[in-house]
């Protein structure tokens, strides 16, 4: 019979490894080719990357297996054909980057700060973290610990804040600024949403004007103008002007984040505080504020990193934070010209930081979403 | 009833007391803070009053590419090129960074496994890393470039140092502002056609062809004119004098490496707002307008990116204003805008650090104010419109 439909050909497969690169990398010409480029280009890149930053890069000893204590002495100098980075500047200056000029021999208080800062503040992280009410104790103590341990006192030798540097300054400047700018945060978003005119608006304008300038006048200002309001006598050192400044800044970010959580909360919860006879600071302490800033936490997070990340700008200001010690490196003429390296490793220690937060921060919203969700249920 | 004597207890009272009180504080502050500064600015024979700004700044700036800067120019001129090279940044960064921004969110839901990894790769590293620290690398790399004799030539016009990229500098004769006049007129004459097209459009169903009359009105007509006036314009080429380029236009590095990773940072942030904009838009949306018939061009066009605007523009003003703020960083790099310029080197000459700040404050304030108006004006242009 000459009328019998063709027979048609079985569908093409979409399971399996072949079914899997057909949908997602060549589903269309156009997708083939896009698909065809970003894979050149990565053959061409990735190898070139790994190899600069691994395989023929120098650790410690440089290929004629001399360990190497200048620039002179670095693969990448003897022979730029094949040499790869030289970590040897990261390895020479590694206790600069950590410390800053912190005395060696007083060491020992810096690295009791950072293990304690984890003990402090990895169970505020997580809500099943075993025995977390008792480490809260600890993470309340914690700030004024560390300030002695820090700067000395009660027995210990001073270390003056201008031979901090490196990592710890980053830290203690992200730290503090986050810690002192939550409580003013709070502050400031409950004056602003306050029924007491006066309030509000003083609350509104400090939070429109911080948030209108940019961080580095506010810098400018706690380095240049501070010490011209203070009376004599009082004199603060370099780092707590910074710190003024950069948990003013964070305030004002910090206060709309929770003014966004205050807003989500529904009206029946205030009323209904209102109505068992709670006073206001009752109501916002007991009932209000405990679920606006549960809601609130993944954007304090995010806040927060980007106070991390804007502490670098001390620099500008003098202050040797983990940028600035590298820029100190770079300086030196014996290290001269190996600013990819610096730059790196710089990068990767603020990238281990900020990634993490923003996974935690991630991590939260889910947690969150599925909190809310049962409830709703 | 309430007793007259326990006033504390009338929450009027109570309000206006709290109020007095925090008033009559912040009064004590200021006045506390204003008597020793006047005190300290004595002690240290540090002028006040805004004379300096009239005084010659009497030291240079590379990068004014709108005011021909003079070092005999007064610290208020430091100041406008400073406004004028922040601005420009600015702008240019804003632009670029929304274009970089939408391509990277939009190949973010592409269906190319591949490409979404490296966009998602890109985000991230950008994301995480100071922004203070990439306008480093990149001017690090910039000027890592051949020096001026070994300059990379592109045709003979373009010249790429380490120095900057110098390129001719269009010159403009007489009769090219008629040029000027034209393309304004062509713009106001689009928008009217727009507006006509639309108001038609929802009383007969009759489309008109927008894009391609105002293409031809803004881009043919100017075009057409100039050369019937007869090209009223001329480039000046850069050539190589001695140790430096003479003539043509240069982009420092510093501009470079500050548009750079202005850019490249901010749209690491517009590309997840796009993102996220694009993905609020539901699934039944797209499916209703399929089942309407429509191409799918205009599916994109007419529903999702309508609504998904509402959600992007926003966020996308805050990203705005962060670029703005951000482009102060300048400073780290030499670039001459309002902090490193007027902030900075005035300040430091003239010793006048409160008015020089309260200046630049109030110029960041007023430009972050200026920035809110517009895009809230837009946002509520696009909202929903409930009838």
């Amino acid at each position: 019979m000459s009328d019998i439909t063709e027979s048609r050909k079985p569908p093409v497969a979409t399971t399996g490894i072949l079914g899997w690169l057909r949908m997602n990398l060549f589903s269309n010409w156009v997708n083939s080719l896009i698909s065809l480029f970003v894979l050149y280009i990565l053959f061409q890149f990735v190898p070139w990357i790994l190899n600069w930053t691994i395989f023929a890069a120098d650790f410690k000893y440089n290929f004629n297996g001399e360990e190497i204590i200048n620039r002179e002495m670095c693969s990448r100098v003897l022979d730029p054909e094949n040499g790869g980075a030289c970590w040897a500047i990261i390895y020479v200056r590694f206790y600069q980057f950590m410390y800053g000029f912190y005395p060696r021999e007083e060491v020992w208080r810096v690295n009791l700060s950072y293990i304690m800062l984890a003990v402090a503040v990895v169970p505020l992280l997580f809500d099943n973290f075993p025995f977390r009410k008792h480490f809260l104790k600890f993470t309340y103590v914690f700030p004024v610990i560390a300030f002695f341990l820090l700067n000395g006192g009660l027995g210990l030798e001073s270390v003056s804040t201008n031979k901090w540097g490196g990592l710890l300054v980053t830290l203690v400047l992200g730290c503090t600024g986050i810690a002192l700018a939550f409580p003013l945060g709070i502050i400031l978003a409950l004056g602003r949403r306050s029924n007491l005119p006066v309030i509000s608006m003083m609350c509104t304008l400090f939070i429109e004007f911080i948030r209108g300038v940019p961080l580095i006048t506010l810098l400018f200002f706690g380095m240049v103008m501070l010490p011209l309001f203070l009376p004599e006598g009082i004199d603060m050192d370099g780092l707590a002007r910074v710190l003024v400044a950069v948990t003013l800044f964070q305030s004002a970010y910090m206060a709309e984040v929770i003014r966004g959580g205050l807003q989500a909360i529904p009206q029946g919860q205030y009323e209904a505080a209102r109505s068992i006879g709670l006073s206001y600071w009752q109501m916002n302490l007991k009932v209000v504020l405990p679920q606006a800033i549960r809601i609130s936490i993944p954007s304090i997070v995010n806040t927060s990193i980007g106070l991390f990340k804007d502490t670098t700008l001390v620099i500008i200001v003098g202050l040797l934070d983990l940028l600035g010690i590298g820029r100190g490196a770079l300086a030196d003429t014996t290290w001269l010209g190996l600013a990819y390296e610096v730059y790196f490793f710089v990068s990767l220690v603020f990238f281990i930081f900020t990634f993490a937060m923003s996974r935690y921060s991630l991590y939260l919203e889910k947690k969150l979403k599925t909190g809310i969700n049962m409830g709703a249920d | 009833m309430r007793s007259n004597l326990n006033f504390f207890s009338d929450e009027k009272f109570r309000s206006i007391f709290f109020q007095t009180l925090v008033i009559g504080l912040f009064a004590l502050g200021i006045y506390f803070v204003v008597q020793t500064t006047g005190y300290n600015l004595e002690k240290r024979n540090i002028a006040t009053g805004w004379r300096f700004l009239s005084d010659p700044a009497g030291f240079d700036i590379s990068f004014s590419p709108f005011i021909n800067f003079k070092s005999t120019d007064t610290h208020l001129d430091v100041y406008f090129v400073g406004v004028l090279n922040t601005l420009l940044v600015s702008f240019c960064g804003c632009i670029a960074a929304t274009i970089l921004g939408f391509l990277v969110g939009i190949i973010r839901l592409s269906s190319n496994w591949l490409l979404v990894r490296v966009a998602y790769i890109y985000v991230e590293f950008t994301r995480n890393v100071p922004l203070l620290l990439q306008i480093i690398l990149w001017y690090s790399i910039l000027i890592q470039l051949p020096r001026v004799k070994q300059s990379l030539e592109f045709l003979d016009t373009f010249f790429i140092s380490n120095r900057g990229i110098y390129s001719p500098r269009p010159v403009f004769e007489t009769g090219f502002s008629y040029v000027f006049i034209a393309i304004i007129l062509a713009f106001i004459s689009s928008f009217i056609i727009r507006r006509w097209a639309k108001k038609r459009q929802d009383e007969t169903g009759k489309q008109f062809p927008v894009l391609s009359s105002a293409f031809g009105l803004i881009i043919i007509l100017p075009l057409l004119l100039f050369f019937i006036i007869g090209s009223p314009m001329s480039f000046d080429y850069p050539a190589l004098k001695g140790f430096n380029f003479k003539g043509g236009m240069v982009i420092r590095p510093e501009f470079i490496a500050m548009f750079l990773a202005l850019t490249i940072y901010t749209a690491a942030f517009i590309s997840e707002t796009v993102r996220s904009g694009i993905l609020s838009v539901t699934k039944g949306q797209r499916e209703a307008s399929a089942s309407l018939g429509l191409k799918k061009s205009w599916i994109m066009r007419l529903i999702i990116i309508p609504q998904a605007l509402r959600v992007i523009v926003p966020p996308l003003t805050s990203q705005y204003l962060n670029l703005t703020k951000n482009s102060s960083l300048g400073i780290a790099v030499g670039y001459a805008d309002l902090v490193h310029g007027f902030g900075g080197i005035s300040l430091n000459q003239t010793g006048q650090a409160i008015e020089c700040m309260v200046i630049v404050m109030a110029t960041y304030l007023t430009i972050s104010l200026t920035i809110s108006v517009f895009m809230n004006i837009y946002n509520r242009s696009i909202q929903f419109k409930e009838k």
